[in-house]
């Protein structure tokens, strides 16, 4: 099936099979920062926004996008590398395996709530997991990048 | 995975119907989240997408679901914050993460009638209808219990009738299933207790539901008899003995919870 969308701002014609996922697809056209962490729905790992809202491209099928606007990380790569920035520094950045969708969720989140609290942002990002961390060094980072840009 | 031989969008729901009926193996899609986890051998998925169901709007009488409206978006919605303490919202919002609740939909968590749901415990505490493409509107309850059949689910109702309600769920993590679940509600004197995840589908517990109702309500009266008067079983998350016991302190808090509301 042809699929039209916009990625990351630019018009594209995706081809899928009618039980595609847009993960696959995504990758099969060079987006390879989306990947899957896991087979159950539920790591977050590849969180892509459709219309501005964060998704598991592994669970939402090409071909129902028609006409939907897709943002990778590749999309929003300055704001992804300044936060990814207070990652490292807050040592929240180790395989790095996680940090793609991660950061989708975080840079999600700063659109939607506004002055979130500790609780509001672990509620938000519940749905990333991270299998190197305790969790405390992203939350030191998403604070900080919210206090410097808003949110 | 399952696979697909065809994907169709279809404009109205007399047309979806239609294609879903055709043969056996056409299937709706809800989010996918759960489809994708089994190995159906689909001929043509229906896409419910461009039938306008996504809304969820609020009349002085009731709340609307449509069926494609998402968890997120109940979870989020002022109609489903601001009714029944927040119920609705707090039910479904932790269920996996907010990415998985961008695709979920209550039309096929409820059409599916999930045993390990948190929206259908909660929903079966209120008043609500659900409405049907071919057998038409019925209360939840009903359709529940009647054996699967093939329709589409387009709306759910909820009255607005301004019970309190409160809902508790056991978890082994925050964004996983809940090992049991329960929900509360009471208009004026009468009272409803429901309890899901059992693990089979959430279940009006009458005995509790009318000991409440009487003249002194009691929370641990009634989360006795509600993990009396139910059936619990066991598989790889809990015990049938260990949903029993945790069911009963579930009631109990809500109840509790439902009390403080004077």
């Amino acid at each position: 099936m042809r699929v039209a969308v916009t990625i990351n701002g630019r018009p594209a014609v995706l081809e899928a099979a009618a039980d595609e996922f847009l993960a696959d697809t995504l990758r099969a056209a060079g987006y390879a920062s989306v990947r899957r962490g896991c087979d159950t729905t539920n790591c977050g790992l590849c969180t892509v926004w459709v219309d501005g809202r964060p998704v598991l491209s592994c669970a939402i099928l090409t071909a129902r996008l028609e006409g939907k606007a897709i943002t990778t990380i590749e999309g929003v790569a300055d704001e992804a590398a300044a936060f990814a920035s207070l990652l490292v520094a807050e040592g929240a950045e180790q395989c790095g395996f996680c940090s793609p969708g991660f950061i989708m969720t975080v840079l999600a989140m700063k659109r939607e709530l506004t002055n979130p609290t500790d609780e509001e942002i672990i509620h938000y990002l519940t749905g990333n997991l991270c299998r190197c961390t305790g969790y405390m060094g992203q939350l030191r980072a998403v604070k900080k990048y919210l206090e410097v840009n808003g949110g | 995975m399952f696979t697909a031989r065809e994907l169709v969008r279809p404009q109205t729901v007399d047309e979806a119907y239609r294609i879903l009926t055709e043969r056996p193996d056409n299937v709706l899609l809800g989010g996918c989240a759960f489809l994708r986890m089994g190995a159906r051998k689909i001929a043509t998925a229906v896409d419910l997408s461009r039938l306008g169901l996504d809304h969820i709007g609020e009349t002085a009488e009731f709340i609307e679901l449509g069926a494609m409206a998402t968890f997120r978006a109940v979870e989020t919605h002022p109609a489903c914050r601001d009714n029944f303490r927040g119920m609705l919202s707090r039910a479904v919002g932790n269920v996996i993460g907010v990415q998985f609740r961008n695709l979920v939909t209550v039309g096929a968590t409820v059409y599916a009638k999930y045993g390990f749901s948190d929206l259908i415990t909660a929903l079966l505490a209120l008043d609500t209808e659900v409405a049907l493409h071919a057998a038409g509107r019925m209360p939840l309850a009903d359709f529940l219990d009647k054996p699967p059949a093939r329709d589409i689910l387009t709306h759910i109702y909820i009255k607005k009738d301004g019970r309190a309600a409160a809902y508790q769920s056991l978890r082994n993590s925050a964004s996983d299933f809940p090992l049991v679940n329960a929900a509360v509600a009471r208009r004026d004197g009468d009272w409803t207790v429901v309890v899901g995840a059992r693990p089979a589908r959430a279940q009006l517990a009458r005995a509790a539901s009318q000991a409440l109702s009487g003249p002194w309500p009691d929370a641990a009266t009634a989360a006795a008899l509600a993990a009396d008067e139910l059936a619990f079983g066991g598989n790889v998350k809990a015990s049938a003995g260990y949903r029993r016991a945790m069911a009963a302190v579930l009631v109990r808090r809500a109840v509790e919870e439902v009390l403080s509301c004077g």
